[in-house]
Order: C-alpha cells, then structure tokens, then sequence
C-alpha cells in the first residue's frame, strides 16, 4: 500500500490548488483524477475569465489549467490520471488506475502501468475531496434521444475534442453556462437557432447575453421545450412559451428543425464519493443540490477529510481555486505545526471570497455558504 | 431583487446613458472615446488594469460597475480587448467628413479582411447599414481576441455592434 | 464534423492517427482522443440500446459522470467511451442492454 501524507480527488482548480499548497509546505501529495488530463473543466473552458487578477481574469481557462498543473509539477505533486477512487475508508482510498492509453499525459505511478486496469490502494493522513459537479437533467418527451446532451458535454466535444456534436443546435437555459456555450458553438462553426429560458429572466451576465445578440441569436425567455423527436436521434424540437404558472400557453408550439439539444439547467455537487466517505450531506438548492456539511476550514464531519471547489456548493472556477487553496493550508496545518503566515493567508483567502461573494449575483452564495459552515461549526471535529 | 435583466437582453440606450462607464454625447463628439456596456454589478475588473490613462475605475468591491473619466480617456482602445464580457467598443464621431468607426471584438471566423465591405449590426444582430473594414488588429497582447474597426455613417455609430457573421455550419471544417 | 479552424485555439493540430473498429467499420481517430470524440466526428451518435424497451442513447455528460455512453469495448462492456481514449487496433461496439451475450 502506497502511504502519502495527503491525497487530493480531482485535478480541477480546487483539487490542484488545494495539492500546491500541502507540496509547499513539504508533505508528500498526490492527486487523483479519472480523467485523462489534468484540469478538471478548465480545460475546456476558452473564455477569458471574469474576476480580479488574483483570479487571473482576463486569462482563458484552459490556460489557467496549464498553470495550475506547471505549478503543482514544480511543487512536487504527484498527478494521476485516469484513476477513479471508488471507495475510502479508514482514510484509505481504493483506487482503479485505468490505463487504456499506452502513454496517458503523465504516466500513473508505480506498478499501475502495465495492465488496462489495476486496482491501487493509498493511504493518506489528509484527503481532500475537489470531485467537482455535474449537469442537471432535464425530462421531456425525447430527452433520451441521441442529440440531447448536457451544454457541457457540448463544450468538451468542440472545445477540448474539436469535434462538433451537431450543426444546428437549440440551447435549453439561459444562466452563464447555456449563454457561454451557445457563444463557444459558433466560435466552433455550429449554428445556434435559439437559447430559450422557462423563467420571464435571462439568469446569466448581461454581457454574455449582449454577446449572443448581437450574433443574431433570439434568446427567448418564458420558453420551455415540450418535446425532442426523430428517428433514434435528434430531428426537431418543439419549444412553447409558459405563462406566471409555468403551464404551456395553448397556441405557442413553434417547431424547429435541429439536430442536437444542449441542456444547460444548473450543475449539481458530485458528493458521491464524500457521501461514500461517511461525510454528512445537507441539502442547499442555492448551491447546487447535497453538499458535504464543513466548517470554515473545509474540513467535513469524518476527521481529516476536506471539501473544495463546487463539491461544497456549486461556483464558480475563481471560487474554486480559492477554496482550494484554503482546504489545502487547513489539511497541511491539520498535520502538524502551523505555518507562520497561514493565518494571515487563511484571512486573505477568506476575504477575498467574500469579494466574489458579493453583489446581486453571488450574494445569495454567501448567505448559504454562511449557513452551511454555521451547520459544519457545530457538526464538524474541533481543532 | 432579482440580478438578472429582463429582454432584450442587451442594455438599453437610456441604461447606457445612466452607466457610468459610457461617455456623454459632448465626449463623442470630441473624438476616440470608449463605450464600456457594462450595467451589472458582476465580479470583474480587468478594464481597470488595462487602461494606461488609468481612465477606467472599479475600485472595491470587485461588484461595482466601470466608471470611465471621460476626460482621460484618449481613445487606445486598449481595453477592447481586455474586457472578458467583450462590452466595450471604441468610438469615433470624427474618422473622417461624414463617417464614424467603431471598434468591437470579434471572436469569430473567417476574419474580415481590411478594405472590406460588411454588413454592420446592431445589438440585436440585425443588419443596418453598411460597413467599410478599417482595421483588424490580433496582437499577441489581444489574447486571441482580434478587434475589427468598421467606419460607416455617423448617424450609426451609436447602434453598430459587430458585423454580420458567415452563416452556415461548415466554415470551421476541413 | 471537426472543428479544422478555431478563432481562439487556432488550427487543428496534426496528431499520429490510429485505426479503431466500430462495429466492424474502420475509423481514423486522433490519438489521445476518446472514443466519443472519434466516432462523434465519423457521424456516430448512437453508442448503445437500453436493456428493456430498446431505446437508443448517445453522448449525455460527455465527462465521464453519466454513463449514457458505454459501448462493448475490446469485448468488456459498460466502457464509458467519453473518458477512454482511443488506441490501435481497438474494437468498439453498440451495446445492446447490459453488454452481455447480445442482451
């Protein structure tokens, strides 16, 4: 069994933040990640970033994602790709080390190479849980049909596989996620007929909304889709406008002629494995569905484990790599003497999460994150 | 209060007339001034750094909306492709007798080509007038983001936003 | 169809080729990709059949999380073809139900 002082699941901007900073301070740190880059969403994300320069805003995501993973190599984090952690206890991780690829972009360690797929068992003194989020569905009549897909599986076929999924596409959502993605569709030559939205609001920036205007895409809001159909893939979509009680106004079907369906309605925390873990979840719509209940340390109810990034409620990537480094400082802190100068960085830290927490879009995140670490006080292991 | 703005999802002349990031009808006539459309209070300052004359101000919090001191501004358009919303556009009332430009990002392919005639949008896509391709400036320092001048009537320059795109589902193939 | 030009990430890159087998039809895919990503770019959009009524499904999260995408791949069923990327000489097949004897 390999031993390592901190294990970290997920190579996203939490996961890999929260790594740099337990290499910093010289504990011996791997990361795990079941994907076969390391990154997380970063990497498919080719927008320039809101946010401040402590955020790298203005930079685009997948650059971002490069840094991370130059910075966190140079700190001496071990990463493993294509490795799925599929259980933990008793601050073990059962890991599968899949190796489908003769020659993954880092090679998993150790013995792991050789055979397709290989079971591997760590045990860490620290775990920090970054397994980020997933999309929501959405049930229509047809949603199982080939072409409808999640906005961001989308945005991983055109953006990170080039490939696109369809020419002519209708967007389902109009938050930041379903206006970004509509926008990187035509960037990448797909042709977006129309981005409805159920609420009478578009939920996303203005400004990405101005973008797709101006592009001549309608966004219409107050729009739901009724149905997808077509022979065993998509063909056409029926949409309608909804009335103050969300019922279909009678009348208002439009049919369209597309061949793929993205559905951009919100992410959910993947708390799979920290509810595997033991980890006590609470239900916070605000934030994305079930999240590992924490203290203001991102330390959860099971000793030793931490949470970072959208597992503890979903945000943003500038959130994420701040709460990333927190868990990280925490969990390092947690193994022995505190650092001088942790203090004065957990604070930095914390302010400048309140920064992003603020305004009329990010205020309600921190009313409920507020709750949540209120819960994770009382719950969690005291120092 | 609900955050977010209702259709046409594109700010509105009197809104922009209210923001503080764009310029008065008297700054406009003077010559090259930026118009920052941005009206909402998001978490984002990179305009605020990009601009030498330190004419550009977000301050804290990172929520508050760009105020642009007009009067610093000197028309670099620097900015236009600093800002991650791509909302501000760069003005001239004076490009020559009769014609303005503008100068907006555009992320798009195929590039157009200086000499160009296009077809000049508003913020709700579509077409009024037409455009003649001034400039189309990629520096490394843009970060991909190419900026496109237009010069078109002058009685369009507050409505022009972008050009009119290729259609058509096969321009990024092989 | 693939994405050949890119306002932002540029030109598609030249990458060594390898062949795969989808159903018995040979495909050129990019090495490092998934399977997905191959057989999405050949016009492939149905990777299995539902074990009681038949239905097709294809891609859904397209990050490894849903499993709407698992085809019979090298023989092993249940193979997320989202996250696996490709290698020589790879067979991949529609599965139908659970993957096992054709049902």
């Amino acid at each position: 069994m390999r031993e390592v002082d901190l294990a970290v699941v997920g190579a996203g901007p939490a996961g890999l933040t929260a790594a740099i900073e337990g290499a910093k301070r010289g504990y011996s740190t791997v990361v795990l990640d079941m994907n076969p880059r390391p990154g997380g969403q970063l990497i498919k994300q080719i927008h320039k970033f809101f946010g401040s320069r402590e955020h790298r805003a203005g930079t685009r995501g997948i650059e971002i994602a490069d840094t991370l993973f130059y910075e966190a190599a140079s700190a001496g984090v071990e990463v493993i790709v294509e490795a799925e952690v599929y259980a933990i206890h008793d601050s073990t991780l059962e890991v599968v080390v899949q190796t489908f690829a003769e020659d993954s972009l880092i090679l998993p360690s150790e013995e792991a190479t050789t055979s397709r797929s290989r079971p591997l068992s760590i045990a860490a003194r620290r775990i920090v849980l970054a397994t980020g989020g997933a999309e929501n569905a959405l049930s229509f009549a047809g949603w199982t049909l080939p072409g409808v897909m999640g906005a961001g599986a989308a945005q991983t076929m055109i953006n990170l596989w080039r490939v696109l999924p369809g020419e002519r596409i209708l967007m389902v959502g109009a938050g930041n996620v379903g206006l970004i993605v509509s926008y990187q569709l035509m960037q990448a030559g797909g042709e977006v007929v129309a981005v409805i939205e159920a609420t009478p609001r578009i939920g996303g920036y203005g400004v990405h909304a101005a973008k797709i205007r101006r592009a001549g895409i309608p966004i219409l809001t107050s729009h739901t889709i009724v149905s997808a159909s077509g022979e065993s893939r998509v063909e056409r979509a029926v949409i309608a406008k909804v009335d103050a009680s969300w019922e279909i106004v009678p009348g208002s079907e439009q049919e369209l002629e597309v061949d793929t369906i993205c559905i951009a309605v919100g992410l959910y925390p993947n708390a799979r494995l920290a509810s595997l873990a033991g980890c006590e979840l609470h239900y916070f719509p605000g934030l994305g569905g079930w999240i590992p209940v924490h203290n203001s340390r991102m330390e959860t109810t099971v000793s030793g484990i931490y949470v970072a990034g959208d597992l503890s409620g979903v945000e943003e990537a500038s959130t994420a790599l701040e709460e990333g480094r927190l868990a990280g400082i925490c969990a390092a802190a947690s193994l022995g003497k505190e650092r001088a100068g942790d203090h004065d960085e957990i604070k930095a830290i914390e302010g400048r999460l309140l920064g992003l927490r603020s305004g009329p879009f990010c205020q309600h995140r921190q009313d409920a994150k507020q709750e949540l670490i209120g819960i994770g006080e009382a719950q969690c292991p005291q120092q | 209060m609900s955050p977010a703005i209702n259709p046409p999802s594109y700010p509105s002349q009197q809104e922009l007339r209210n923001a503080p990031g764009y310029p008065s009808q008297k700054r406009l006539e003077k010559g090259p001034v930026v118009a920052i459309e941005c009206i909402e209070e998001i978490p984002c300052n990179p305009c605020e750094q990009a601009c030498p004359q330190h004419a550009i101000t977000i301050g804290e919090p990172i929520t508050n909306c760009p105020h642009l001191d007009e009067d610093k501004c000197i028309g670099c358009g620097l900015c236009v492709s600093q800002c991650p919303g791509l909302a501000i556009f760069l003005i001239d009332l004076t490009h020559s007798q009769g014609s303005a430009s503008v100068a907006f990002p555009h992320e798009y392919l195929p590039l157009p080509k200086e000499g160009q005639t296009v077809r000049a949008v508003n913020r709700a896509g579509e077409p009024i007038c037409s455009a003649t391709v001034v400039r189309v400036q990629n520096p490394k320092t843009n970060g991909q983001t190419p900026v496109v001048t237009v010069a078109m009537p002058r009685k369009y320059a507050t409505e022009v936003r972008g050009i009119l795109r290729a259609q058509g589902g096969k321009k990024n193939g092989g | 169809m693939r994405v050949v030009h890119h306002p932002i990430l540029g030109n598609l890159p030249e990458v060594q080729q390898v062949r795969i087998w989808v159903d018995g039809k040979e495909i050129a895919a990019r090495k490092g990709e998934p399977i997905a990503a191959a057989i999405a770019a050949a016009g492939i959009k149905i990777h299995r059949h539902t074990t009681k009524r038949e239905e097709p499904r294809g891609i859904f999260c397209g990050i490894g999380q849903c499993t709407d995408c698992v085809m019979v791949v090298n023989g092993v069923p249940n193979v997320r073809t989202c996250i696996t990327p490709v290698t020589e000489g790879m067979t991949v097949e529609t599965q139908h139900g659970a993957g096992r004897g054709g049902r």
